[in-house]
């Protein structure tokens, strides 16, 4: 057998190739449950249930679905243009933190100017921890993908240091807690969610706007595609990462002041919760897509609750479905191969000697 | 007291050391493996489980190399055979790993290494040499573990600098389709190269859980893989500067618990390495010229039918 | 089997996707042979050297060497078999010696002794006579001494059937003629040759039997003694061809460019242009001749606000360009098409289709910050029936083009922009025939218009025809500028050679 490049491909095919990959991670993951001592069926069959098995539990799961669309649509800026923003984790507690020292401070302030100030400086607080690495990297060519990450532990850190430090709540007997929000700090519920819902699907349609239908997100495809092209066509190239960066880290704040005023209630150090990391795979999966972004958060909000389920249910400990997950991605990605090439048989020295005597 | 924290720096250096060499000969392939921190977590929830389990330091590194080069191995079939985006596939390495880890590590959370393990690895002093003043108590009072390290990046420079495999190493980093047009194996080389980095980062991370903590604590790295990512830059691919890097952050990592007197916040200090490492970064870019700039081929898949 | 025939290929065939790039071709090479490839670009020469390398491998057909039939998985193969090719773009490993790349991938001793090493190649090379020096290495060399490396590299390996692609494309004439003296030398020591060429007075030089390929297929093999250039050219292109190139007169307008003292430096604090003055006007092609890499690239770059000045003048219209950013330039009326080797390079991005292409020049003349599909489509569709470039549609990424369309794209978009001065680089590079033509009618069209042409070429006899005055650079240097009316090819190669690198392939 030997590759050979495909020219064009069916998009049906490209989709029944990723499907048939996602199928056959959920095999081996299957396997996986199996050899643990679990029916691997009823295992899939009450994370299920447990993601999506009641009105409560739906409910919870949105409240995943909702910080995970947000922040892959914001890492999708960034991957849009080849800069692996992998700091959407310090984004996250970043924008949380910026938005809280408002919430604690300025609790005096009428609710919705309270919530617009918070939302402001959440977005402020992540793009200047996203604005770090992209300044480097256009200075410098500062490899962004381990500035990204170092920034992620700076923020954990300085964050954790708040928490058992100085915004420590005197009234917490010792307990290291930052106080409780108060209550025109929290967002308003509609339908028995939080507000965050309707930003994120509004974040939805803007950024699949502004993406596909923009200048600015047309340069960040060009600059993705190939530096030197858009620097040729006058593209300001610097100038584009910078906005783009802004934006993505930015988005990924809103994230952080959605998750301390809508969920938590107040700040601490778990507040990111691994969103920034997760995100990293739906945003890939999603093909860098708007679109496919919400099937995609909605399957993997579904494996992280559904996860938690089954460790109460069979005692396989949560970290399991972050193996799934990652099965997932390394059969995705491993499935582009097959998008992009074909194998065939190897016909070498069989037809060609009766075929010609010349 | 300096003598201990600079005695102490090489121990915290030492998982830095073995994963940035182990990055080091797989950036050399031209691979870009960003799953370090996975190979690292699951070489160090390897190492502790088998020699916990077997009481037996032999298992633990048999557990940790064979853990590492396994792991490195679904991102060897990603990135070689399969041409999968490099940056991609690296980083669900250290995703799954993340996973598997704590997943395994579950049960083994807050024990300790069995004592005949600790035993093995401790400091052994090297006769005659380990009397040179300060240098010998930091550097030849260490354990074999340690030892090891030294002896592996001398090893790996004369194999990168000195022989032949170690030019067709290079030459497959920096321009793939030449290494190919001069006949050389290119897949199997890569393969080799990744597998032996995964083990070597598999190693590192067991030194952690093994010898320098030696209790088993959910992501035990912290972020140590990444930073071996950048000492990468910071040696300039070169085996031999690798080991002062890997020092200074040890060094860095642990003074924290030594200047606890001066009453500064853990977690401030903690930022410390993470800071430097950027900060690391930015002074290793700065360098444009050809020497010590990374493969050319780097993070490029190759396929030799591409028109 | 003849043990005289080292190379028989039959009914090779190899497509990529669609596109057959060899259908049934057959090749015998005898020992001590010069055997020259000739067709157009396109044709399969490359392709069925590749497979012969073992570089691709065909989907079907058998390959003998010295009589014994082979199948290669790899170049690694091939060389045991005693085949060395010297590709079109050198494959040499530009951080290292040039010692170091002849020894790469071969069996030996577990370490390195240079010692040894370099005393076996200064044999090689004395046996031949070449001269090289070992120790320098790849980036620091001229091409005639990268071409010199191919060569030791092949010869060390011990081959004794050589294939060259397209040697002398990037050599000056008098190098050209050395290194012919060097392949006569070797296929006199026995070694089979195969070059492979478009130009025909190669072929009537230096070889001894031709075969044609056109569009993947063999047409014919025939003793170079029997035949002569016309016969070779009907047989190339498949019909009688015109091969002349019009230069049409047109009454020389003003100055619009003037280049005063440019001087630029690369990153490693190199001089690339060294005070490089010239001017150009309006209703003019001026031809730029060189070896590769003698300043070209930089030169568009500078121009276009690509590549950072360290002194002199760039005048637009009496107006300084240098300092303005590439948007500033574009606005001005300036337009640069680079073709580089990979074809698709910096002027088009590869995946995206033709109206989202179109648009990376279009973009900024649009107001608001939505971007306009809609007219940019119907200008491509226009566009697509003036050029004929063949697409399925204007959405279709362009990668998928073949590559004379992709250039069409490419200088059609320039073209459309109605610039003042249009700068073009190796427009023609990889076009058959009648896709050059095409270009060169376009870029006529426009110096009749009274644009001012800077036409960067690599055929010195395509130069010739098209241009109305030539500027000659040689490492960085202009070393002339002379009007192709009162010129020949042979002063024009001349003048691209530096003294330093002439003496590469010494005899």
């Amino acid at each position: 057998m030997r590759m050979i490049k495909r020219e064009n491909i069916s998009n049906k095919k490209a989709i029944q190739i990723r499907t048939g990959a996602i199928i056959g991670s959920l095999i081996l993951s299957g396997l996986f449950i199996f050899f643990l001592g679990h029916n691997p069926l009823d295992v899939f069959i009450s994370m299920m249930d447990g993601a999506f098995g009641s009105i409560y539990r739906i409910k919870d799961t949105i409240n995943i679905i909702i910080p995970l669309i947000m922040t892959s649509l914001g890492l999708m800026i960034a991957f849009k243009m080849k800069f692996w923003n992998i700091g959407g984790e310090g984004q996250i507690l970043i924008g949380a933190l910026f938005a809280s020292y408002f919430a604690l401070n300025f609790s005096f302030l009428p609710k919705p100017i309270l919530l617009l100030v918070m939302f402001i400086f959440g977005f402020i607080g992540g793009a200047l921890w996203a604005l770090v690495p992209a300044v480097l990297k256009v200075k410098f060519e500062t490899n962004e993908t381990i500035t990204t990450l170092m920034m992620n532990y700076i923020a954990l850190n300085l964050v954790t240091y708040l928490q058992y430090g100085p915004w420590k709540d005197p009234q917490s007997f010792g307990f290291p807690k930052i106080a409780n929000f108060t209550e025109n700090a929290l967002l308003p519920k509609v339908f028995g969610l939080h507000i965050g819902w309707i930003v994120t699907i509004l974040a939805v349609v803007i950024i699949s706007i502004f993406v596909s239908k923009t200048k600015y997100g047309y340069e960040i495809k060009v600059v993705g595609e190939s530096k030197d092209t858009a620097n040729y066509s006058g593209i300001r190239v610097n100038r584009v990462i910078i906005r783009g960066l802004i934006i993505s880290g930015g988005i990924c704040g809103i994230v952080g002041m959605m998750e301390v005023s809508g969920v938590n209630g107040t700040l601490t150090d778990q507040v990111s919760a691994g969103y920034g990391y997760t995100a990293i795979i739906t945003t890939w999966l999603s093909g860098l897509k708007p679109s496919f972004i919400i099937p995609v958060s909605v399957l993997f909000a579904g494996l992280i609750k559904g996860g938690g389920f089954i460790q109460t249910a069979y005692q396989i400990p949560q970290s399991a479905a972050e193996i799934i997950q990652s099965m997932i991605l390394f059969f995705v990605i491993g499935s582009e191969f097959f998008v992009q090439y074909k194998l065939v048989p190897d016909k070498r020295n069989e037809k060609g000697r009766e075929r010609n005597v010349s | 007291m300096l003598v201990n924290l600079l005695k102490a720096s090489v121990v915290a250096g030492t998982p830095l050391l073995l994963a940035t060499l182990g990055e080091l000969i797989t950036e050399k392939a031209g691979n870009l493996n960003l799953g370090v921190e996975g190979m690292m977590l699951i070489g160090a929830i390897s190492g502790f489980a088998l020699g916990f389990y077997f009481q037996n330091p032999y298992m633990a590194l048999i557990g940790a190399i064979i853990a590492g080069a396994v792991s490195a191995l679904i991102y060897a079939f990603l990135t070689v055979t399969l041409r999968s985006n490099q940056v991609v596939s690296g980083l669900s390495l250290t995703i799954f790993g993340t996973g598997l880890s704590s997943f395994i590590g579950t049960n083994f959370v807050g024990k300790k290494m069995s004592s005949q393990v600790i035993d093995f690895f401790k400091p052994i002093q090297i006769p005659l040499i380990s009397k040179i003043p300060i240098l010998g108590e930091v550097l030849f009072n260490q354990d074999i573990y340690v030892y090891f390290s030294y002896f592996l990046a001398l090893i790996l420079g004369v194999y990168l600098y000195k022989t032949r495999k170690g030019m067709n190493l290079s030459a497959i980093g920096e321009n793939p389709s030449a290494a190919d047009a001069a006949g050389i194996k290119i897949d199997l080389y890569k393969y080799v190269h990744i597998l032996v980095g995964g083990a070597l980062c598999g190693l590192g991370g067991a030194y952690l859980s093994v010898v320098q903590v030696p209790t088993w604590q959910e992501n035990i790295t912290a972020g140590r893989g990444w930073i071996a990512i950048a000492l990468v830059i910071f040696s300039k691919w070169n085996p031999l500067k690798s080991i002062y890097g890997a020092y200074l952050f040890g060094g860095l990592s642990i003074i924290g618990f030594r200047i606890q007197y001066l009453n500064i916040s853990q977690n401030l200090l903690n930022m410390l390495p993470y800071i430097v490492t950027i900060v690391v970064l930015v002074f290793s870019s700065l360098n444009k010229s050809k020497e010590g700039s990374p493969p050319k081929a780097l993070s490029l898949p190759y396929f030799r039918e591409e028109r | 089997m003849d043990q005289n025939i080292y190379v028989k290929m039959e009914g090779i065939s190899k497509s990529f996707g669609t596109v057959k790039a060899n259908d049934n071709v057959n090749l015998t090479v005898k020992k001590g042979e010069i055997h020259a490839l000739l067709g157009e670009n396109g044709a399969g020469k490359s392709t069925l050297m590749n497979m012969l390398s073992g570089f691709y491998k065909p989907d079907s057909g058998s390959i003998y060497i010295h009589g014994e039939a082979v199948k290669f998985d790899s170049p690694k193969d091939s060389i045991k078999k005693g085949i060395g090719m010297i590709h079109q773009h050198y494959k040499l490993v530009e951080a290292m010696t040039a010692a170091q790349n002849i020894v790469l991938g071969q069996k030996g001793s577990f370490f390195l002794s240079q010692k040894k090493i370099k005393e076996k190649i200064k044999k090689v090379a004395e046996s031949y006579g070449l001269n090289i020096n070992y120790d320098k290495k790849i980036y620091e060399m001229s091409i005639g001494e990268k071409q010199g490396t191919e060569i030791l590299k092949v010869l060390y390996q011990g081959a004794d059937i050589l294939i060259m692609d397209e040697p002398t494309a990037v050599l000056t004439p008098q190098e050209t003629e050395k290194l012919f003296k060097i392949l006569k030398n070797m296929a006199r020591e026995g070694c089979s040759i195969i070059i492979i060429t478009h130009k025909l007075q190669e072929v009537m030089e230096i070889s001894d039997k031709v075969t044609v390929l056109r569009k993947g297929q063999t047409v014919k093999t025939l003793e170079t003694k029997n035949t002569n250039s016309k016969e070779l050219t009907d047989l190339m292109v498949g019909r009688a061809v015109d091969l002349s190139i019009e230069n049409p007169k047109v009454e020389l307008g003003e100055e619009i460019l003037k280049v005063e003292g440019l001087t630029a430096e690369d990153i490693e604090k190199v001089e690339v242009l060294k005070d490089i003055s010239f001017s150009l006007h309006k209703g003019e092609i001026l031809g730029v001749a060189g070896v590769a890499g003698s300043g070209q690239k930089e030169l568009c770059e500078a121009i276009a606000g690509l590549y950072k000045i360290k002194k002199g003048k760039i005048l637009f219209e009496n107006e300084n360009l240098v300092g303005l950013s590439p948007r500033d330039i574009i606005y001005r009326g300036i337009s640069m098409s680079f073709i580089p080797e990979d074809r698709l390079g910096m002027g088009l991005v590869a995946s995206m289709d033709m109206v989202d292409n179109y648009l990376l020049k279009e973009q900024h003349k649009q107001k608001g910050i939505f971007i306009k599909r809609k007219p940019v489509k119907e200008k491509c569709k226009s566009m697509i029936d003036k050029l004929e470039i063949q697409t399925p549609g204007t959405s279709h990424p362009v990668k998928q083009l073949s590559g004379g369309n992709i250039q069409k794209v490419l200088i059609g978009r320039e073209i459309d922009t109605n610039p003042h001065v249009l700068i073009t680089a190796y427009a023609v590079r990889g076009l058959d025939i009648a896709s050059s033509h095409t270009i060169y009618d376009l870029l006529n069209e426009q110096k009749k218009k009274g644009v001012g042409i800077l036409f960067i070429g690599e055929d010195l006899d395509v130069l010739l025809k098209l241009c109305d005055r030539i500027m000659v650079l040689s490492s960085g240097k202009v070393t002339g500028i002379v009007s192709t009316k009162e010129t020949t090819k042979e002063k024009i190669g001349f003048l691209m050679s530096d003294e330093i690198d002439t003496e590469v392939i010494a005899l």
